[in-house]
C-alpha cells in the first residue's frame, strides 16, 4: 500500500536554522556526558561548569559592551555557554577557580571577540582557553581524580565547593592523598619505565577498553554525538575519519609492538578523543568548510592526536591537535573546493 | 628632515618593534622581564648610533655596489665591542642575555638605518636617527617585557641590580605577593601574544589621536563658515 503524505506546492521552505538552536542542541547532546561524568567523579564537574558559563556570560558581555554590539542577541544566542561547557568539561572536577577565569578570558576575549566575535575565530575557543591553562598551571591541571569506586575519600558538595574556592584540599589533605593518575598517564609513565602496556592495564583504572568511568562518558558522550549526526547538527566526515584514524594507526601500532603501544580501542575510549571528535573538531566555524576538507580535518586531527599521545610531552593532544588542524583548515578549504556543477575542475 | 621629525618617526610613527616589525627575534626571545629589555633595548641603541655616525661618515666613501658588505662589517666591528664592553661591566646581564647580543648584528632595524637615512644624510642628523629609532626599540622592548613580567610573575624589574648595581636592590617591585606565576606569559606564544596586544593598544591610541584632532578640526570649521 502506498502512503501519502499532505505535502504543498513547492518551493518546500526548509526549517529555519538558527546559531541558538544549533548551540541549545549542542548543548542537550553533551547532558548525557556530564551526567554520567558527575556519576563517577562527583559533583565537581558540575560546578566548574557553572563557573566557567558565568565568566563566559561575563566576558562576552563585556566584549559586546565594548564593540557596541546588541546584548540580547548575541548572549542569548548560547554560543558563549557551550564554549564554557566544553572548557569545563577538560578540567579537573576540582581545579581552583581562578582556572575557569583565565580560560574563559583568552576564550572569549581574546580566541573570539580580538578575531570578530562569533562566526570570525580561526581557533576553536575552548581549546585556546583550555590549552593557555594547561599550559600555564600544569599543577592544577593534572589533579585528575580517580573514580569514586576506587577513591579513598569521596568529597561532598561542600567540600568540592570548598577546594574551588580556596585552591586547597579541605582538612589538610594534600592533592597527592587525592589525586591519581589517568589512565593514558599510566600507560604513559609504565611504556617510559620499559613495562608492557598488557601490564599497566592491570591497575585498577582500567575498564574493559579504556579507563573505568571515562569509557562510560565516552559511550555518553557518543550518543550524542550520534543524535546531533542524526539531526544534523554535524557532519558525518570528521568523526568518522579522527576515530577511523585513530583506529587504523593504533592497529597498525598495536600489531607491530603490542608492548609499547594501547590497542586501538584503548585509545579511542581514553582522553578527550569522543568529546573531540563529536564536539569540537566539529566546530564549523574554526574547522573546514567543504566535505572533502573535512574529510582530511578529522583525520589530521586524529593523526597528530595520537602523534602526541605517543612521542609528545603531554598524556592527550586533543586540544594540540585541534588547534593545529584549525590553522590549517583555510589551506585545506582552498585546496578541496567543490567542483562547480558543469564546469571542469 | 627636522631633528623632530626624526625623533617622532623613530620613537612612534615609525617605532622598528611596534610599527615596522623588524628585530622581532631578540623582541620576543629575551624581553621575559623588563630589565632584559632595557639591557638589550640599550644596547642596540649604542649600536645604532655607533653605526650611523659610521656610515654616515663613509657614505662618500663607498662605491654603492659595495655598501652592503661594508655596512656589515662597520656594524659588526661595532657589536663586538659593545660585547666585550658589556662583558667587562655587566657580566651577570650579559650571560642572561648570551646569544642575543652578538646576535645585534643581524637585528634588520641596524641595516635598515644604514641604509635608508645613515647613508643618505650628514652624521648630526644620522646620530639623532640611531638614538631616536634605538630608544623605540628599546621602549617596545621594555613595554613588552615589563607586561610579561608583571603577568607571569607578578614582579617589576626584578634582577634589575644586573644593570644598575646596588642601586638596582631598590628598584625591584613585588607587586602582586603570592602569585602562583603565568607561565604563558614567559614562553614563546606568550611573546606572541603580548606584542599582538601591545601593536593593537598603539593602533587604538593612535586611532583615538586621529579622532581627536578630527573632533578639533570640525569643531573649528563650523564656526569659520558662520563668520563668513
Amino acid at each position: 500500500m502506498i502512503r501519502h503524505f499532505d505535502t504543498g506546492g513547492a518551493p518546500h521552505f526548509p526549517p529555519q536554522t538558527t546559531v541558538r538552536s544549533v548551540m541549545l542542541q549542542v548543548i542537550y547532546a553533551l547532558l548525557p556526558g556530564v551526567i554520567a561524568h558527575a556519576w563517577f567523579f562527583g559533583p565537581g564537574i558540575v560546578v566548574q561548569i557553572l563557573l566557567a558559563c558565568g565568566f563566559a556570560l561575563l566576558f562576552e558581555a563585556s566584549c559586546l559592551a565594548i564593540r557596541r554590539k546588541p546584548l540580547k542577541l548575541f548572549l542569548g544566542d548560547f554560543s558563549a555557554p557551550l564554549t564554557a561547557l566544553l572548557f569545563a568539561l577538560c578540567l579537573p572536577p576540582l581545579a581552583p577557580w581562578w582556572i575557569a577565569l583565565v580560560g574563559m578570558f583568552f576564550a572569549i576575549v581574546i580566541a573570539k571577540h580580538l578575531f570578530g566575535g562569533l562566526g570570525h575565530n580561526l581557533f576553536n575557543p575552548a581549546m585556546v582557553g583550555y590549552v593557555v591553562v594547561l599550559i600555564s598551571f600544569p599543577q592544577f591541571m593534572t589533579a585528575w581524580l580517580p573514580p569514586l569506586e576506587l577513591a579513598s575519600w569521596a568529597p561532598t558538595l561542600g567540600q568540592v565547593l570548598s577546594t574551588i574556592a580556596t585552591g586547597h584540599p579541605p582538612g589538610g589533605l594534600a592533592w597527592d592523598a587525592i589525586t591519581g593518575a589517568t589512565p593514558l598517564d599510566t600507560i604513559r609513565s609504565s611504556v617510559a619505565t620499559g613495562k608492557m602496556v598488557s601490564e599497566a592495564r592491570q591497575a585498577p583504572i582500567f575498564g574493559d577498553f579504556g579507563g573505568l568511568g571515562w569509557e562510560w562518558i565516552a559511550n555518553w558522550y557518543a550518543l550524542g554525538g550520534l543524535w546531533l549526526l542524526w539531526r544534523r547538527i554535524i557532519s558525518w566526515q570528521i568523526p568518522v575519519t579522527m576515530i577511523g584514524s585513530v583506529v587504523l594507526l593504533g592497529l597498525a601500532a598495536y600489531l607491530a609492538d603490542p608492548g609499547s603501544n594501547p590497542a586501538p580501542l584503548q585509545h579511542v575510549f581514553s582522553g578527550a578523543l569522543v568529546l573531540g571528535a563529536f564536539y569540537i573538531a566539529t566546530d564549523p566555524v574554526s574547522g573546514c568548510a567543504s566535505p572533502r576538507g573535512r574529510l582530511i580535518f578529522g583525520a589530521g586531527v586524529g593523526i597528530i592526536t595520537l602523534a602526541i599521545r605517543r612521542w609528545g610531552a603531554y598524556p592527550d593532544g586533543v586540544a594540540f591537535a585541534v588547534l593545529l588542524m584549525n590553522m590549517m583548515a583555510p589551506l585545506i578549504d582552498r585546496y578541496t573546493r567543490p567542483r562547480i556543477f558543469g564546469q571542469p575542475a | 628632515m627636522k631633528p623632530r621629525q626624526i625623533v617622532i618617526d623613530g620613537l612612534w610613527r615609525q617605532n622598528t618593534g611596534l610599527v615596522i616589525l623588524l628585530g622581532l627575534c631578540p623582541l620576543l626571545a629575551v624581553t621575559g622581564t623588563a630589565i632584559n629589555g632595557i639591557g638589550l633595548g640599550l644596547a642596540t641603541t649604542l649600536t645604532l648610533v655607533c653605526s650611523n655616525v659610521a656610515v654616515s661618515l663613509s657614505r662618500c666613501l663607498l662605491r654603492p655596489e659595495i655598501r652592503i658588505p661594508a655596512y656589515v662589517l662597520i656594524i659588526a666591528s661595532v657589536v663586538t665591542t659593545i660585547q666585550l664592553l658589556m662583558q667587562a661591566w655587566f657580566h651577570d646581564l650579559y650571560r642572561v642575555l648570551g646569544i642575543f647580543i652578538p646576535l645585534i648584528v643581524t637585528n634588520c632595524a641596524i641595516i635598515g638605518r644604514a641604509e635608508a637615512f645613515a647613508s643618505r644624510n650628514p652624521p648630526l642628523p644620522s646620530a639623532l636617527d640611531g638614538l631616536a629609532t634605538g630608544l623605540g626599540f628599546c621602549l617596545a622592548l621594555v613595554a613588552l617585557g615589563a607586561f610579561r613580567e608583571v603577568v607571569g610573575h607578578g614582579t617589576l624589574f626584578s634582577q634589575a641590580q644586573l644593570l644598575f648595581g646596588d642601586f638596582g636592590e631598590l628598584l625591584q617591585l613585588t607587586l602582586i605577593p603570592d602569585y602562583p606565576g603565568f607561565l604563558l606569559a614567559m614562553l614563546p606564544p606568550g611573546a606572541f601574544i603580548a606584542l599582538g596586544l601591545l601593536m593593537a593598544a598603539r593602533n587604538w591610541l593612535n586611532s583615538k589621536a586621529a579622532q581627536l584632532s578630527r573632533a578639533d578640526r570640525s569643531a573649528v570649521q563650523p564656526a569659520v563658515e558662520r563668520t563668513a
